[in-house]
């Protein structure tokens, strides 16, 4: 079990330099032309639905496939002027949903105080709960009547329906805490037939493999996890590791990342790359800085315009809808298959 | 090391169309459908796959269906389940011949 992020580990893969230069290094077809040979090139933005929101690196696992190097050891968090400049540029947006991640959003201290003050903008709010933290200390045992009170939508990963897949990935005990988490979501309203209360789970492969089809999937996870452990859930998002961070450092180790990226690059779909997430969404960073989506932040890709990076503190929504989006070698993770996105399939 | 089997061949396994290209495409268009959802979900028939795989014992079909049922969703419990399935066949093929073993036997026994 890992228990310290590369950050910490000092590891030559953890600067975002360091792995732009390694993605860059192969002989795969550059995404770009990819993207050329569909007239796709400058990739552009389309309507602003999503705005998602990284409160902080800090959290209280270690995932192998983790793509933002979080853990207990990251102390990188935002804090509650940067909040503030949030719900001033979401309120300008035009953004129907705010989707809240991390590490584990709920660990930064001002999180309660930043989602009341989000419920006042009338969004519909997603929360990327690894569900462990709702066990992790008393503090946070109330998290999911927190969560009903604010309607929140919850997003959680279980890679799998058995233990040893999802402690593979996630860390020891992982499963069975999360099994618990999700009884007392279950328990509140949570995932429920009829109930408003959404549930939805994430499918990340436990491995250099691609993820199934994730209609098919939800079928089964929804079989197993009512017949093994009476849960219920709404969706299930099949999500593809992309070559970032921590599972870009498990390709590299396990020498399976030429073929995982031959996968990825052979599995291109002009459809998926068509509806790709970075079109309708914009992503923050702990300290306010403006992204094309999560990865792109955690490969510190930041958006510019007039070359000029955009911060949070001169938000202009027509400014950031001009851009061209910065793409790179791991987008071929997102226009893999069916495609992949924070909410599962794009084709 | 030189070996007979080379596990980059597999990804060659379309250029057997060189040497001769039409049956070789109505073999890949067969292939392709054979292992499209149909009364069996493309999932059961993955799984099939690897059992045969096992029993030919074609190392290519091995690692391929390894991956191709994990990325349908299977656990290594059903991949195992799968090989037995396979090893019950070939052991049952063999031993049932155990009656034809017995019935000469007993047909030169006094």
């Amino acid at each position: 079990m890992i228990t310290k992020s590369l950050l910490a580990l000092k590891h030559n893969l953890s600067t975002s330099e360091n792995q732009i230069k390694f993605l860059g290094s192969s002989k795969l077809t550059m995404f770009s032309e990819k993207l050329e040979q569909q007239n796709l090139f400058p990739l552009t933005t389309n309507k602003l639905e999503i705005f998602q929101v990284n409160l902080g690196k800090m959290c209280n696992q270690v995932c192998k496939h983790c793509h933002v190097d979080a853990g207990p050891d990251r102390k990188e968090i935002m804090t509650r002027d940067t909040m503030q400049l949030c719900l001033d540029a979401i309120a300008k947006s035009g953004a129907h949903t705010v989707d809240l991640t991390g590490g584990a959003p709920e660990m930064n201290p001002d999180f309660r105080w930043f989602v009341e003050e989000l419920s006042k903008l009338n969004k519909n709010i997603i929360v990327r709960c690894n569900l462990t933290i709702i066990l992790a200390n008393k503090k946070y045992n109330d998290l999911p009547e927190f969560f009903k009170a604010h309607k929140i939508e919850v997003v959680s990963s279980l890679p799998y329906f058995t233990a040893s897949k999802t402690d593979s990935q996630r860390g020891d005990g992982v499963f069975e805490k999360s099994i618990l988490a999700l009884a007392m979501l279950n328990e509140v309203g949570y995932g429920l037939e009829g109930s408003e209360l959404k549930l939805n789970l994430v499918y990340n492969p436990s491995g250099a493999f691609l993820p199934p089809d994730q209609m098919a999937l939800e079928k089964e996870f929804k079989g197993k996890l009512k017949s093994l452990y009476n849960i219920s859930f709404n969706k299930l998002y099949a999500i593809t590791n992309l070559p970032v961070s921590r599972f870009l450092e498990y390709l590299v180790r396990s020498e399976n990342y030429d073929n995982y990226m031959e996968k990825l690059v052979n599995a291109y779909n002009p459809i998926a790359a068509e509806n790709v997430m970075c079109r309708n969404t914009l992503s923050v960073s702990w300290d306010g800085f403006i992204y094309d989506c999560d990865f792109n932040q955690m490969l510190e890709m930041r958006i510019d315009v007039e070359n000029k990076f955009q911060h949070l503190s001169n938000f202009d929504l027509n400014t950031v809808n001009k851009r061209n989006i910065k793409t790179n070698q791991h987008c071929y993770g997102c226009t893999a298959g069916a495609g992949s996105s924070c909410s599962g399939n794009v084709a | 090391m030189k070996t007979y089997y080379n596990p980059e061949d597999l990804k060659k396994f379309g250029n057997i169309s060189e040497f001769e290209p039409n049956l070789s495409k109505k073999f890949f268009d067969y292939y392709g459908e054979v292992f499209k959802d149909g009364a069996l979900t493309a999932r059961e028939k993955s799984l099939i796959a690897l059992a045969v795989a096992h029993a030919v014992q074609c190392p290519y079909c091995i690692d391929a269906y390894t991956q191709d049922t994990m990325e349908k969703g299977c656990d290594e419990k059903q991949l195992m389940e799968a090989v037995h399935v396979a090893a019950a066949i070939k052991g049952g093929a063999a031993l049932v011949h155990g009656v034809q073993m017995m019935n000469k036997y007993k047909e030169l026994s006094m």
